[in-house]
């Protein structure tokens, strides 16, 4: 039943995405508009209000890295001058550009129409859309999302971002699609964005059962793949989460653990937090290193770089604009480090964590610095040891199996050597 | 005080790690504080106004050993931020009771959070900075952060400024920016009258002192300047691009001279000229201050660029306003801002015909032949081509 149930939600995925990336081929003759933009502080719903699709380049290079292209992707970029210091999505997306663009779907992606340039918590992506605006010739919007410096949304901070939408996103978009704001669609899509994201809080909140039924990281990337990406705002979105959602509650019911790339785990050992992204281009190897050691994620910060719903927010129709600003803001990477330390200790807690472990990409500063300082804060506030890993986001390069092999095992050992020490 | 009175007072201040001038500058005025800044740009004229002596934390380049600083950062994350937490954990900061991280990169981003943390007592805030020149919701956004600022610090100062004394912290600044802009122009005329090692030692003192006391060296050695004049050679003409956060040795800055270049632009410290044109100091301030980085002209790799040609005429019009004959792109390891811009102005400098050559650097990077031999090959290939 839970086999036949876990078959639909990926059918369901597999399906959406496989359509969008036809539509979005199709785009340079059905006319359709395509706005580039990225994963946190997506405008989704405000895209999909005038009838245009959303390309999420983070998304593309992710895909590379999966389906080991994203190697080639980079060396061509380096070729072009570009730096091996700097993150590696943009040199993938960029080396992918030059090759093709052929995307994820196997078809080639079309020409941004927009880049609409959300900057939400990463200084990156606005280097990353002047990079693109080079290559292609169409407008460029920049929504500046300020950062919560001192750990909260201040009013003058929210009000900035209002004015913005209404002055220049807006605009941009009625300019590019050829049609008029219209607020009562984009109230419909935030009605269904917040159906999708109650369903995909009990996703998330089944980690907190004991055995977990979901794994927190490796899984939970496929399941916010949709509404990170195209679909939040959308009816398949609605329908994938509630899809998801009666699958997770059957397998907890059952008390069954998460479905690895090696079947069901059973006998869950280690419950464990992760803070930082997974590396793509070994994801298998990555997450069964953590199955093989009946190791499960309940909790992760990575799975909120898209948007941070655990906590209570959810879009609201009746502030269409308001609901949009304070969605960007709340992205993980746009909250301050205490803020992230305070997430991290929260999950260890909630989730009823006995390890944590940071994942530090060589790629993203906007992750990585200060990741040792997060490391030591939260061993601190909660008594337990942290493990360091470190590796890369789709540069092969940087993925070393066996240390990383290495470090988990030692990980996996202090921690029973605890918990002996706690019951001798 | 002669040229080399003068450039042994800077030295010494730039050398000096345990800022022994701020310390001074406290003892002899016992209810005043000191703030410090990260690069790039931050308002120092509400320090400046609120009574803080403004210090620029650039770090402790090649003088400073790493003992705490490389247990808070991975090995891919540029050096700035670890000397700079070296300096604090060593105490060398402790005088500061505010901290200012501009909105450079995110790791300086990630450093304000850090601070927040570590020293808890002092006043931390992250400038954030509007990122499209838009004169009305970005200048209104902007204004409305410089008030907040101007608040907490005087909160923290005990002293709140009148629009008067802003006024004048304005027109201050103005004058100091506007000395910049002459010791530039110097150079840029005569370079070997004002060598960029001097020049830089200047500044970066300038970066520990009151702004009035800078301006009364800076008066003293455009005076000293005229009264040794230094004999041209022949040199070939470089802009240095990418170093405007994590500063390059000193030793890298000499190497590149002694090569055979004159460095006739560049982005060193660049922080202290910002803003391009004076601020009206006869304004309500907070908004004078405002509208003027909305009107800047700055381009820098901090900013996002609005210009779609922006980036590709950028090298071509400095090397044009500098009458450079070429560009030595120097920046720092793992610098976000400088290398993710660096194809785009490379590609503009190599369509228009410039030649150009590209290395990175470390602040504490200590052995330079390779530097020098690079910017040697460089100056003299550029005599060739343009004898050709
Ligand atoms: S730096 Fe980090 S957040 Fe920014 S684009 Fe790269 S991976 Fe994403
Ligand atoms: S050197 Fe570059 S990456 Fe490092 S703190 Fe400065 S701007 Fe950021």
């Amino acid at each position: 039943m839970a086999e036949a149930l876990k078959d639909r939600s990926m059918v369901l995925q597999k399906e959406m995405i496989a359509n969008h990336f036809e539509r979005l081929a199709q785009a340079p003759e059905t006319g359709e508009k395509v706005v580039y933009t990225f994963v946190p502080g997506n405008l989704t719903e405000l895209i999909r209000s005038f009838g245009a699709l959303p390309v999420l380049p983070e998304i593309n290079a992710l895909q590379s890295g999966m389906r080991k292209l994203s190697g080639e992707y980079i060396a061509e970029a380096e070729r072009a001058g570009h730096s091996e210091d700097v993150c590696t999505y943009v040199k993938c997306d960029i080396g992918m550009m030059r090759a093709g663009n052929i995307g994820p779907g196997g078809t080639k992606l079309p020409k941004p129409d927009l880049l609409l340039l959300s900057y939400t918590g990463c200084y990156t992506f606005m280097k990353w859309f002047e990079l693109l605006r080079e290559e292609y010739d169409c407008p460029t919007v920049m929504f500046h999302v300020p950062y919560q410096g001192d750990g909260k949304l201040e009013p003058e901070h929210r009000e900035y971002m209002l004015r913005q939408l209404r002055e220049q996103v807006i605009p941009a978009l009625e300019k590019v699609t050829g049609r008029k704001y219209d607020e009562e669609k984009l109230r419909h899509h935030l009605q269904l964005s917040a159906m999708a994201e109650d369903d995909l809080v009990a996703v998330l909140q089944a980690g907190k059962t004991v055995p977990s039924p979901i794994d927190g990281y490796f899984g939970t990337v496929y399941y916010v793949g949709p509404i990170f990406s195209a679909f939040r705002g959308t009816q398949e979105g609605v329908d994938y989460y509630r899809a998801l959602r009666e699958e997770v509650e059957e397998r907890s019911a059952l008390g069954l653990g998460p479905i690895t790339p090696e079947g069901p785990l059973e006998g869950e050992k280690y419950r464990l937090v992760v803070e930082g992204p997974p590396n793509w281009t070994h994801f298998r190897d990555f997450w069964k290193m953590f199955a093989d050691e009946k190791a499960v994620v309940v909790a992760s910060t990575y799975t909120k770089v898209g948007g941070t719903y655990d906590f209570g927010f959810r879009h609201d129709p009746n502030d269409p604009l308001g609901t949009m600003a304070d969605y960007c803001s709340g992205c993980y990477t746009n909250l301050n480090l205490p803020a992230r330390i305070d997430m991290i200790v929260r999950y260890i807690e909630e989730y009823k964590a006995d390890g944590f472990l940071i994942n530090s990409v060589k790629s993203c500063n906007s992750f990585s610095a200060g990741q040792l300082m997060i490391l030591r804060e939260v061993e601190k506030r909660t008594g337990i040891p942290g493990a360091f890993i470190e590796s890369d986001l789709v540069d092969p390069r940087y993925f070393s199996a066996a240390n990383i092999k290495n470090r988990l095992e030692s990980y996996f050992q202090m921690i029973d050597a605890r918990r002996a020490g706690r019951t001798a | 005080m002669t040229r080399a009175e003068l450039v042994e007072w800077a030295r010494d201040i730039y050398d000096d790690l345990d800022f022994t001038v701020v310390r001074q500058w406290l003892a002899e005025h016992p209810t005043r504080k000191a703030a410090g800044y990260l690069p790039v740009y931050a308002p120092r004229e509400l320090l400046h106004a609120t009574g803080f002596l403004p210090v620029g934390v650039h770090g402790g380049g090649d003088r400073l050993e790493i003992i705490r600083g490389d247990a808070f950062y991975q090995s891919y994350i540029c050096h700035l931020p670890r000397s700079v937490i070296e300096l604090a954990q060593s105490g060398r900061l402790d005088m500061l009771s505010a901290v200012l991280f501009p909105s450079t990169c995110d790791v300086i981003r990630n450093l304000s959070g850090m601070w927040k943390l570590l020293y808890p007592d002092v006043y931390v805030r992250y400038i954030d900075v509007p990122q499209v020149p838009d004169p009305g919701a970005a200048a209104e956004f902007w204004a409305g952060e410089l008030n907040h600022l101007l608040d907490d610090l005087a909160g923290v100062s005990g002293h709140r400024p009148t629009d008067d004394e802003l006024r004048h912290s304005i027109a201050v600044y103005n004058e100091t920016r506007e000395m910049i802009r002459t010791l530039y122009a110097l150079r840029r005329e005569r370079p070997w009258d004002v060598p960029t090692e001097e020049l830089y030692l200047l500044l970066r003192a300038g970066e520990s002192i009151p702004p009035e006391t800078f301006l009364a060296r800076a008066r003293q050695y455009l005076a000293a300047v005229e009264a040794d004049p230094k004999r041209p050679r022949d040199n070939s003409r470089v802009v240095i691009v990418g170093a405007f956060c994590e500063q390059p040795p000193l030793g890298l800055i000499k190497s590149i001279e002694r090569a055979g270049c004159y460095i006739v632009d560049d982005d060193f410290l660049l922080g202290n000229r910002f803003l391009t044109h004076d601020v009206p100091a006869d304004a309500n301030p907070v908004r004078a201050l405002a509208d003027a980085f909305i009107r800047n002209d700055m381009a820098s790799s901090v900013l996002y660029e609005i210009d779609p040609m922006g980036k590709r005429n950028l090298m071509k019009n400095r090397v044009a306003a500098a009458s450079a004959d070429g560009i030595i792109f120097a920046t720092p390891s793992f610098c976000d801002p400088a290398l993710l811009d660096q194809p785009m102005l490379r590609a503009g400098a190599e369509t228009a015909g410039i030649p150009c050559i590209a290395f990175k650097y470390a602040e504490n990077t200590g052995q330079f032949q390779q530097f020098r031999e690079q910017a040697g090959t460089f100056a003299d290939s550029i005599k060739l081509w343009g004898a050709a």
